[in-house]
């Protein structure tokens, strides 16, 4: 079993590649989009009568204004028309008047300064240059804040994201708290969009070229000390503890304070606003004076991009061409291309896409079930392995109380040592201190007995995947857990309610199907029986919520949902390998067409043991739709010892130390027995391509009308974040609706001529194929 | 505290402020609170042993670097030892047990107790062993000894705690050290030279003694400054304070009050008899200093924290009874006692807020009961946050689970002859200084009960009730 959950290993390369497309692998935050600023739009017509404020008021300390940000309908701020509308009110205010010599601005929000603006806007306009138009009353906004006569000084406590950021960089001074929730940082990349409201413009000057560069690529949120070394802000203020008002609100009001005495030493000239520059600044100033070097910084990351998103992205281009236009040409030329290609991004079927997946991680972060009657405090895991000792990395650190419990001391001790080695790597990372990993390793147990399961909340197994087994853990489980007790499976293939007939209490049994590595792969799938109890099911997205998860939660049956997506396409797989294509040709159709990880790769991550005998298994209760590549092949492979990466050998040959990989010649002679022909009217690349992709989501398409899937939000972010399905397609249900249905049936039936019922579309594609008005998303 | 080494590389400014000024501004130091009517009760508990604080003493207290230099931790502490056992006259063999704090340790005296009891002439039949908890080191040996008595074991006990801060180890990086032990165990001269010969520019760096709390990683100073940010207490408000403690503290010097001080002879220097950090400035020379921790816009300067100090103390502890038979006269009842701990990160400071209404609460009293208090002065902005945190109802109900806040005790009262801003503050002396000044207060003053309260690294606490003994 451990490897069907290996399924997950192909998304640790899709975290790593992530950090140039999208989705870094923490996401958390919930970012607002940086390119906010269209309702700028509104601030110069003045439609609206003036009504007492509510957003944005003021305060004057002596000569220096304080703008105190605070939206009294949402948990965060954000640039919204009435935040904007009241902004310019009040800055309007505060320059006619003379007595102000400074201002501050700050959020009396805890936790968010401007997290961006609402997607929303974005989405509500239909043509690019209504998007444009948006972005350009942005930049105007926040050229007006840069050439203030007024020192401004931006007083940042939480999230500064997007258009936050952009803001917060026109100003003169910026001041940040070192709380945890403080971040900075430029998301619109990972929504397909760019900054557009003068980020591409300001930040290479800021910064120079290759941080901002680094920071407006990636889209990566960057924490008060790095941005204090960076430059990105001026001064940094301690988060402050127990005093005589709460910490949070004290805090805020110290920043407060500090920004206040900045203000004034900015008014007087007693702080400079240039920093005297460093030798190394000045150095690399110097190197980026010549535009040889220039060109060649744009042309390696244009090189760096390309090889990343296979020009899949087109948001990253854009952006090059954004700094490059603004760097060469001048900030006229810089800022229009900024919001033309802004508005021409935000019409992109990416950008669409990702902002897609955007909000449905956001829906998934969330529990439907409500909350459960009773909160998880102790976790038992069963079996050190690579899974459970993961569950208990990500469960321990969240400050739950964890057996891990083995049947060997050699298991228990590998086990712990991967708890541990997880948690001191975040150290050496400098994300949590080693004090803290020790504290977090307080909550861990390691253990060969049942001892205290009798106060275990949960029990979630991740023993070896046989029927069997599973049957003679739950039942040993069962006699010493409290009544409360909830069993979960962690199983990728194996029907739940299979394991839970040998079951007392089935109400009380759940599937909990994590992906590999998991405190890397963000998702859970967790699988209800319908004996499974609504709390019960509450308890276990709680659970995985509270272990940073993205959940999605789905019917029993073989494979579920993920599983059974994957197979088909492995199937094919196989089949396409069988015709005679290389692994590695195989590879660069896959990740072309969006995939992190080649077919071929992914395949040898799996293992070769594991996709046989879930193929065996899936084939058995599917029948033939699950047909496709010959599973004597990959039984072939077993037999000689290739399966895959944790074997050495594979499709590819894996030597320790070394970065390439050879294709397996071996593997390529067993091939040569199982030779098939290809038909060519379906074998050129893109057919191959569609070929895989296809099967994948008619599979995905079937699960929802078979009910086994809840929605399509859930079938689109459980084939990108657990399967590495294309994040620029959004998912197998986005795609549908961008490529249309009819399309996708056209092709499929063009197979099916070939290979009969693998292609058969199903009915629910078929009914969207028929009317057009159809759509998973709306 | 180990950042206070940073603090005094700062203090460097202040010292040509000379005491000169000390007059000009005066904190309402004027403590006259003659003789209470003895009306209070006594705090002794029926079946419970009455414990006595017979003297203490203590070294002048120096800003390490000076005329301690040179020395090492025991030889100041056998000073100590020796001042007590001249100053009560006591027989060297009627010590059944002796207590030492102590928190930097100096490797080659790990029980510097037994080291310097026997450098200063007590009786080799005499046990003696060493405590540390940073700051109160030397209230957990007057408690251990407090035990010892009322547990029936022991009838007199010497307790007392020593701070060396003029030399403190700094070790080899720890790869150097590997290397080196390996090097013992190498027997060929291979092995050696290919041992050497793995030692790197990086092994040589030096490992100086944590600056920092090790569970948090912040320095004290810098936990200080978040601390007052927190109370919102402004810098005015912490250099006044500092300066009223070098004021209080010079009059006491002058007036005599010190006299817990024993004159040292300095081997190779000149004979020592007076506190050297005494120094009050003027506020505009205190406004000055800039920041010593956050900058720019941190509170705590150098001017407004406790000094690197070297100093060692010592009293003599006795069950009642034994010491009235051997003809003494006891200055103080040592009652009851607290312990407490926090969070070590944003309350790391304020063991006093927490110790005092629980060691009032053990013994019966209320704030206004109590005639003398002396608190640690680690920095003054950690004092002025305790007092506020004490003054306020939210705080207590909000973090200590009580109803009502205990309140600030009356600044008349309250440290009036300086504290370790000024007196200096070597760590794990600064609790005898504490008890013996309570005692010493109330003799003067004529109170009946004293508070002692501290805070200490790792986020703990102390408090003491002290009863004067009958006249």
């Amino acid at each position: 079993m451990a490897g069907v959950r290996a399924l997950g290993s192909l998304s640790r390369l899709t975290t790593r590649r992530y950090n140039l497309t999208m989705f870094p692998g923490v996401t958390r935050r919930t970012f607002r989009v940086a390119a906010c600023m269209m309702e700028m739009i509104k601030q110069t017509e003045h439609l609206c009568v003036c009504v007492s404020r509510t957003h944005v008021n003021y305060e004057i300390k002596g000569d220096v204004a304080v703008i105190r940000m605070n939206d009294p309908s949402a948990r965060v701020n954000t640039l919204s028309v009435q935040m904007q509308r009241e902004m310019t009110e009040v800055m309007d205010e505060v320059w006619g008047n003379s007595a102000v010599q400074s201002v501050v601005l700050i959020s009396s929000k805890p936790g968010s300064f401007i997290a961006g603006a609402d997607l929303n806007m974005i989405q509500a306009c239909t043509t690019a240059e209504e998007v444009t138009l948006l972005s350009q009353e942005g930049q105007k906004m926040f050229e007006k804040i840069e050439k203030s006569p007024k020192p401004i000084v931006a007083a940042i406590n939480g999230s500064c994201l997007g258009g936050g950021l952009e803001f917060a960089i026109a100003c003169q001074y910026r001041i940040a708290t070192k709380s945890k929730k403080t971040v900075l940082g430029c998301p619109e990349v990972m929504l397909g969009l760019l900054p557009g409201a003068g980020g591409t413009q300001r930040l290479p000057k800021m910064l120079g070229l290759p941080s901002a560069f680094d920071m407006v690529l990636t889209g990566r949120s960057i924490r008060p000390d790095k941005a204090k070394k960076m430059g990105l802000v001026h001064q940094l203020v301690d988060t402050l503890g127990p005093g005589l008002k709460s910490p949070e609100e004290r805090t805020i009001e110290y920043l407060e304070e500090v920004a206040v005495e900045a203000a004034r030493g900015l008014a007087k000239k007693q702080i400079p606003l240039t920093k005297e520059k460093g030798l190394m600044q000045k150095i690399q100033d110097h190197v980026m004076s010549y535009p040889f070097v220039r060109q060649q910084i744009y042309n390696t990351v244009q090189k760096k991009v390309m090889k990343q998103t296979k020009g899949l992205y087109p948001a990253p281009l854009k952006i090059i061409e954004c700094v490059k236009a603004g760097l060469e040409q001048g900030p006229t030329a810089g800022y229009l291309a900024e919001s033309q290609n802004f508005g021409k991004l935000a019409m992109t079927p990416e950008s669409k896409a990702l902002i897609g997946l955007y909000h449905g991680q956001v829906t998934c972060k969330k529990n439907r079930f409500g909350t459960p009657e009773k909160e998880v405090k102790a976790l038992a895991v069963l079996g050190a392995g690579l899974m459970g000792a993961g569950i208990a990395q990500v469960s321990v650190d969240k400050g739950i109380h964890t057996i891990l419990k083995d049947t060997t001391l050699e298991g228990l001790s590998r086990g712990e040592q991967q708890v541990y080695k997880g948690l001191n790597d975040k150290t050496k990372k400098k994300s949590i201190t080693t004090f803290e990993r020790d504290s977090f390793l307080s909550n861990l147990t390691g253990q060969l007995d049942y001892n205290g399961f009798n106060k275990a909340d949960m029990v979630i197994e991740a023993v070896f995947e046989d029927l069997s087994i599973k049957h003679k853990v739950l039942k040993e489980v069962e006699a010493v857990i409290p009544p409360h007790c909830i069993f979960a499976t962690n199983t990728s293939a194996l029907p739940i309610k299979d394991i839970a007939a040998v079951s007392k209490r089935p109400e009380k049994v759940i599937g909990m199907h994590y992906f590999s590595p998991v405190d890397k792969m963000q998702l859970l799938e967790i699988i209800t029986t319908d004996k499974t109890s609504k709390d019960t099911t509450a308890s276990a997205v709680a659970v995985g919520l509270k272990q940073g998860k993205v959940i999605i939660v789905v019917g029993d049956g073989p494979g579920f949902y993920t599983t059974r997506c994957l197979a088909p396409m492995l199937a094919e797989a196989v089949r396409v390998l069988q015709e005679g294509v290389d692994p590695k040709k195989l590879d660069s159709l896959t990740t072309g067409f969006g995939f992190p990880v080649g077919a071929a790769t992914l395949a040898d991550e799996v293992g070769i043991d594991v996709a046989a005998h879930v193929a065996e298994d899936l084939g058995k209760a599917f029948g033939s739709r699950f047909g496709g590549g010959n599973i004597e092949f990959l039984k072939s492979m077993v037999d000689k010892g290739f399966k895959g990466r944790k074997s050495g050998k594979g499709c590819y040959i894996y030597q320790p130390g070394l970065k390439r990989r050879d294709v397996n010649t071996e593997a390529l002679e067993i091939l040569e027995s199982y030779k098939l022909t290809p038909n060519a009217a379906i074998s050129s690349d893109s057919d191959i391509q569609y070929r895989l992709v296809s099967r994948f989501v008619n599979e995905a398409v079937l699960c929802l009308q078979e009910g086994i899937l809840a929605n399509p939000v859930e079938g689109d972010i459980g084939a990108v974040f657990g399967l590495g399905f294309p994040p620029c397609l959004g998912g197998p249900f986005r795609f549908v609706d961008s490529f249309g249905a009819d399309k996708l049936v056209e092709k499929m039936r063009k197979f099916e001529e070939v290979f009969g019922n693998q292609f058969t579309p199903c009915q629910l594609l078929l009914d969207h194929a028929k009317d057009p008005s159809k759509k998973f998303h709306k | 505290m180990a950042s206070m080494l940073l603090t005094s590389l700062r203090s460097s400014p202040l010292t040509s402020v000379q005491a000169a000024q000390f007059a000009a501004r005066s904190l309402s130091t004027s403590v006259h609170l003659q003789a209470q009517a003895k009306s209070k009760k006594t705090l002794a508990k029926p079946g419970v042993k009455n414990i006595v604080l017979v003297d203490g003493v203590r070294t002048p207290f120096l800003q390490s670097g000076t005329t301690y230099a040179d020395l090492m931790p025991h030889d100041l502490a056998r000073a100590a030892l020796q001042g007590l056992l001249n100053r009560t006259g006591l027989p060297k063999d009627a010590v059944d047990y002796i207590v030492y704090g102590t928190v930097i340790q100096e490797v080659k005296t790990s029980n510097v107790a037994r080291e310097a009891a026997l450098g200063a002439g007590f009786s080799d039949k005499t046990p003696a062993h060493t405590v540390t908890m940073a700051c109160i080191s030397s209230n957990q040996a007057m408690t251990t000894a407090v035990g010892l008595i009322a547990a029936g074991q022991c009838d007199a006990v010497v307790a007392g705690g020593v701070e060396f801060m003029s030399d403190v180890p700094i070790r080899h990086s720890r790869k150097m050290r590997k290397t080196m032990l390996s090097l013992n165990k190498a027997k060929t001269l291979g092995a050696r030279l290919s041992l050497l010969g793995s030692i790197r520019l990086a092994h040589l760096s030096p490992e100086l003694p944590a600056v920092a709390e090790f569970s948090t990683a912040e320095t004290m100073g810098h936990s200080a400054d978040r601390l007052a940010a927190a109370f919102g207490v402004s810098r005015l408000e912490q250099d006044e304070f500092a300066l009223r403690s070098h004021t209080l503290a010079k009059k006491a010097q002058d007036g005599g009050m010190l006299s817990d001080v024993i004159s040292f002879k300095v081997p190779g220097r000149d004979i020592v008899s007076k506190d050297n950090g005494i120094r009050p400035a003027t506020m505009e020379q205190l406004a000055k200093l800039k920041p010593a921790f956050i900058k720019p816009h941190g509170t705590v300067t150098a001017a407004n924290s406790s000094f690197l100090t070297d100093g060692a103390s010592a009293v003599l502890i006795m069950s009642e009874e034994k010491a009235l038979a051997m003809g003494y006269k006891p200055k103080a009842y040592l009652r009851d006692f607290v312990y407490v701990s926090q969070d070590p990160k944003d309350q790391l400071l304020l063991g006093p807020t927490y110790a005092t209404p629980k060691v009032l609460e053990k013994s019966g009293l209320t704030l206004n009961d109590i005639d003398v208090f002396e608190f640690h002065e680690a920095f003054a902005g950690q004092i002025m946050a305790n007092l506020k945190a004490m003054e306020s109802d939210w705080f207590a109900q909000t973090y200590m689970g009580r109803k009502t806040k205990v309140g600030a005790p009356p600044m008349e009262k309250f440290n009036t002859w300086g504290g370790s801003l000024s007196l200096g503050h070597p760590f794990a002396a600064t609790g005898c200084r504490l008890v013996t000044t309570v005692a010493h207060r109330l003799q003067k003053e004529g109170g009946q009960y004293g508070l002692v309260a501290a805070c200490a690294a790792g986020g703990q606490g102390h408090a003491m009730v002290i009863e004067a003994y009958p006249q």
